[in-house]
C-alpha cells in the first residue's frame, strides 16, 4: 500500500473562459494535514469541488487510495471515504441536527424504497455520540438548526464530516465566520483528527491557524499551485509573498 | 477539548400548528358571536352546518395535501384545478352506463369501477410527472411550468367532448363520492401523507430539498427524481379529487375545478406552510382547510352576498401570503 492517499495530476477546471484551476499537481500522504491558502478567487474551492465531484473537471486525473477515480457525484466521493465541509455550509436549515448529520445516508428501520421508514432514534443516539467526541454541545438536537448560532451550525457541519470521515476530510474555511472560542473548538477537532490519523485538507485564510495545525502548506494563485512547503521550512512572510505573487511566478509542484 | 458552545435554543419551539389552531378557534368564535347578534342562532353548535363545512372543503383539501408537499420543496402547483377538470372528464367517460344515448365511448360502457379509478389516478399522475420533469430537468420556475399545465389541461377538458358534459356514471362509480366519503377519503389521505412526511425517507428528502436544494444534492439526494415524484403525487391527488368530485356530482364538466388550485394553496399557506419551502405540515394544512371552510360558510351563514365572498377569499389568500413573508423576514433577522 502506497503512503499516498490523494493525488491529482494536471487537474484543470474552466468555467467558459474563466480558468479557475489550471494543471494542479497535488499529493497528500496518509495521516498528513495540509493547508491550502491563497487569495480570494485563487481557485481553492474550485479545487475542492473537483476532488469531491460536486463538479466535473475539465481535465486531469485524480487518484484516491491507490486508484484512479472518476466520481460521478458527491455521494460517490463520500461513500469512498471523503468527507467535506463545504464553504457555503451544506446544511438544511429547517431540519434538526440528526437529520443534517444523516442527510442522504439516513438509517432505515424498514425498507420501503423511497418510503422507507426512518430509524429516528438510532440517528439521534449516534448524533449525540458524534457530538460528544467533538465536544460540541447542543442543548436540543430536535430544534431546526436555523435557530442555532453560526458557530453551532458550523460545528454541526464539522461534526458531520468528522464523524463519518474514514479516509480523508476536507474543510473549506471552516472557521471563517467563527468567534475566538468556536474557532478554538474547531481547531481542537482538527487536532483530534490528526491524533486519529485522518488526513486533512484545510482551506484557510488564517495563517496563524495554518502554522499551528498543519504539516504542509500549499499556495494557490490565480488557479495554479505556486508553492508547497513544509511548515518548518517556511514562515508567514514567505507564504504571503507566494500568495501575493512576489515569489513563485512559475507554477510549482505540490 | 474543553471549550463548549452554549445555545440559546434550548427548549423545543412551540409548534406553529398551535397558532393556526388558535386562529381557527378565534375565527369560529367571531362567527358565533356575530351569529347570535345578527341571525339569532349558533354558528358552531349545528351539526348539519359542521358537516356541510367539512364536506365542502375536503375535496379541495385532498388537493391541498399534494400542494403542501410541492410547496415544502419550494415549488408551487397552479395546475391542480385544471387537472381536476381534465381528469374528471376523462375518468367519467370510462364510468358511463350502457343505457346512455350520449356515452363518449358507446362500446366502453358498464366497465368495472376499477377502470375509471385507474384512469383518474393515471391521468393525475402523468400530469404531475410532466410538471415535475419540466421543473426538475429544464429548471424553469415551477410557477411557469404549472401555469402551462394549467392552461393545457383546461384545454384538454374542453376539447375532450367539445364542451359537452359527461354524465350518467355507473352506481359503483357514483358510490365513490357519496355521503361523507369525501371526508373519510380526505382523512385517510391526510394521515397517510402525514406519516410519509414525518417518518420516511421521502418526507426527510422533501423537507431537505425545500430547505436547501444544493445541500440536498451534495448530500447525495437525487433531487430531480425526488421532485418528479412529489409533483406526480400532487397530480395523483388532484386526480383523486376529480374522481370524488365527479362521482359526487354524477357528472363531469369542462369547467370543473376552476380556481381549486388557489383554494388549495390558500389552505396550505393559511396552515403555515411556507412559500419559501422547507416548512409546513399536513396537520397545518388540515387546520388551514378548516379555517378556509369556516370563513366561507360563516359568510354564507351571515347571508353575505356571494360576490363579497369571492372578494374576501382573495383578501384571505393575500393576507396569508403576507403573513408568511413577514414570518420569513423575522426569521432572516434572527439568523
Ligand atoms: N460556477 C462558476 N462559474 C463561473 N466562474 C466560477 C464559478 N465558480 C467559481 N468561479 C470562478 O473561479 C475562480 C475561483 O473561485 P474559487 O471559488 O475556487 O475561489 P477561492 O479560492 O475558493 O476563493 P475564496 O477564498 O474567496 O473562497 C473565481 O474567479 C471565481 O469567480
Ligand atoms: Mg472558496
Amino acid at each position: 500500500m502506497s503512503d499516498i492517499i490523494l493525488e491529482t495530476r494536471g487537474l484543470t477546471k474552466r468555467y467558459g473562459g474563466v480558468h479557475a484551476l489550471e494543471d494542479a499537481n497535488f499529493t497528500l500522504r496518509r495521516g498528513e494535514h495540509i493547508a491550502v491558502v491563497g487569495d480570494n478567487g485563487a481557485g481553492k474551492s474550485t479545487f475542492v469541488r473537483q476532488i469531491t465531484a460536486v463538479e466535473q473537471r475539465t481535465a486531469g486525473e485524480v487518484f484516491f487510495d491507490g486508484q484512479a477515480v472518476n466520481f460521478a457525484g458527491p455521494l460517490e466521493a463520500r461513500e469512498s471515504g471523503i468527507e467535506t465541509v463545504f464553504q457555503n455550509l451544506a446544511l438544511a436549515d429547517d431540519l434538526d441536527v440528526p437529520s443534517n448529520l444523516y442527510l442522504g445516508r439516513e438509517i432505515i428501520k424498514f425498507n420501503l424504497g423511497p418510503f422507507s421508514i426512518l430509524d429516528r432514534k438510532a440517528m439521534r443516539v449516534a448524533t449525540q455520540k458524534a457530538l460528544d467526541t467533538t465536544a460540541v454541545r447542543i442543548p436540543n438536537l430536535s430544534n431546526p438548526i436555523r435557530n442555532m448560532s453560526g458557530g453551532q451550525r458550523q460545528c454541526v457541519a464539522i461534526a458531520r464530516a468528522a464523524a463519518f470521515a474514514s479516509k480523508l476530510i476536507i474543510m473549506d474555511e471552516p472557521t471563517a465566520a467563527l468567534g475566538v472560542q468556536e474557532t478554538g473548538q474547531v481547531e481542537n477537532i482538527i487536532r483530534g483528527l490528526k491524533a486519529r490519523g485522518v488526513p486533512l485538507i484545510l482551506i484557510s485564510h488564517n495563517l496563524r491557524q495554518v502554522f499551528d495545525l498543519v504539516d504542509r502548506i500549499v499556495v494557490f494563485r490565480r488557479g495554479r499551485i505556486v508553492a508547497s512547503l513544509r511548515r518548518e521550512e517556511t514562515d508567514g512572510n514567505d507564504i504571503v509573498s507566494y500568495i501575493t505573487g512576489v515569489k513563485g511566478g512559475e507554477g510549482a509542484r505540490a | 477539548m474543553t471549550a463548549t458552545v452554549t445555545a440559546t435554543a434550548g427548549r423545543p419551539a412551540r409548534p406553529p400548528e398551535m397558532n393556526v389552531f388558535l386562529g381557527l378557534l378565534g375565527i369560529a368564535l367571531v362567527f358565533e358571536v356575530l351569529g347570535w347578534i345578527f341571525i339569532g342562532q349558533s354558528f358552531v353548535f349545528n351539526l348539519q352546518r359542521l358537516q356541510i363545512i367539512i364536506l365542502q372543503v375536503s375535496i379541495v383539501g385532498i388537493i391541498a395535501v399534494g400542494v403542501t408537499q410541492v410547496i415544502i420543496t419550494g415549488g408551487i402547483d397552479l395546475s391542480s384545478g385544471s387537472v381536476v377538470g381534465a381528469t374528471a372528464m376523462i375518468a367519467m367517460s370510462f364510468a358511463q352506463v350502457s343505457d346512455n344515448a350520449r356515452a363518449v365511448y358507446p362500446a366502453l360502457t358498464d366497465l368495472p369501477v376499477i377502470v375509471p379509478i385507474a384512469v383518474a389516478l393515471l391521468c393525475g399522475l402523468l400530469a404531475g410527472a410532466a410538471n415535475g420533469a419540466l421543473i426538475a430537468y429544464t429548471k424553469i420556475p415551477p410557477f411557469i411550468a404549472t401555469l402551462g399545465m394549467m392552461v393545457a389541461a383546461r384545454g384538454i377538458s374542453k376539447w375532450y367532448t367539445k364542451g359537452q358534459p359527461v354524465s350518467f356514471p355507473t352506481d359503483s362509480y357514483a358510490a365513490i363520492g357519496a355521503g361523507l366519503n369525501p371526508v373519510l377519503l380526505f382523512i385517510v389521505i391526510a394521515v397517510l401523507f402525514h406519516l410519509a412526511l414525518n417518518y420516511t425517507l421521502y418526507g426527510k428528502h422533501t423537507y431537505a430539498i425545500g430547505s436547501n436544494a444544493e445541500a440536498a444534492r451534495i448530500s447525495g439526494i437525487k433531487v430531480e427524481r425526488h421532485l418528479v415524484m412529489v409533483y406526480a403525487i400532487a397530480g395523483m391527488l388532484a386526480g383523486t379529487a376529480a374522481l370524488i368530485l365527479s362521482s359526487k356530482n354524477l357528472t363531469a364538466q369542462a369547467g370543473m375545478g376552476v380556481m381549486y388550485e388557489l383554494d388549495a394553496i390558500a389552505m396550505a399557506v393559511i396552515g403555515g406552510v411556507s412559500l419559501a419551502g422547507g416548512r409546513g405540515s399536513i396537520l397545518g394544512t388540515a387546520l388551514g382547510m378548516l379555517i378556509f371552510g369556516v370563513i366561507i360558510s360563516g359568510f354564507t351563514f351571515l347571508r353575505i352576498d356571494a360576490y363579497y365572498q369571492e372578494m374576501i377569499k382573495g383578501v384571505i389568500i393575500v393576507v396569508a401570503v403576507v403573513a408568511d413573508v413577514a414570518r420569513q423576514k423575522r426569521r432572516a433577522r434572527m439568523v
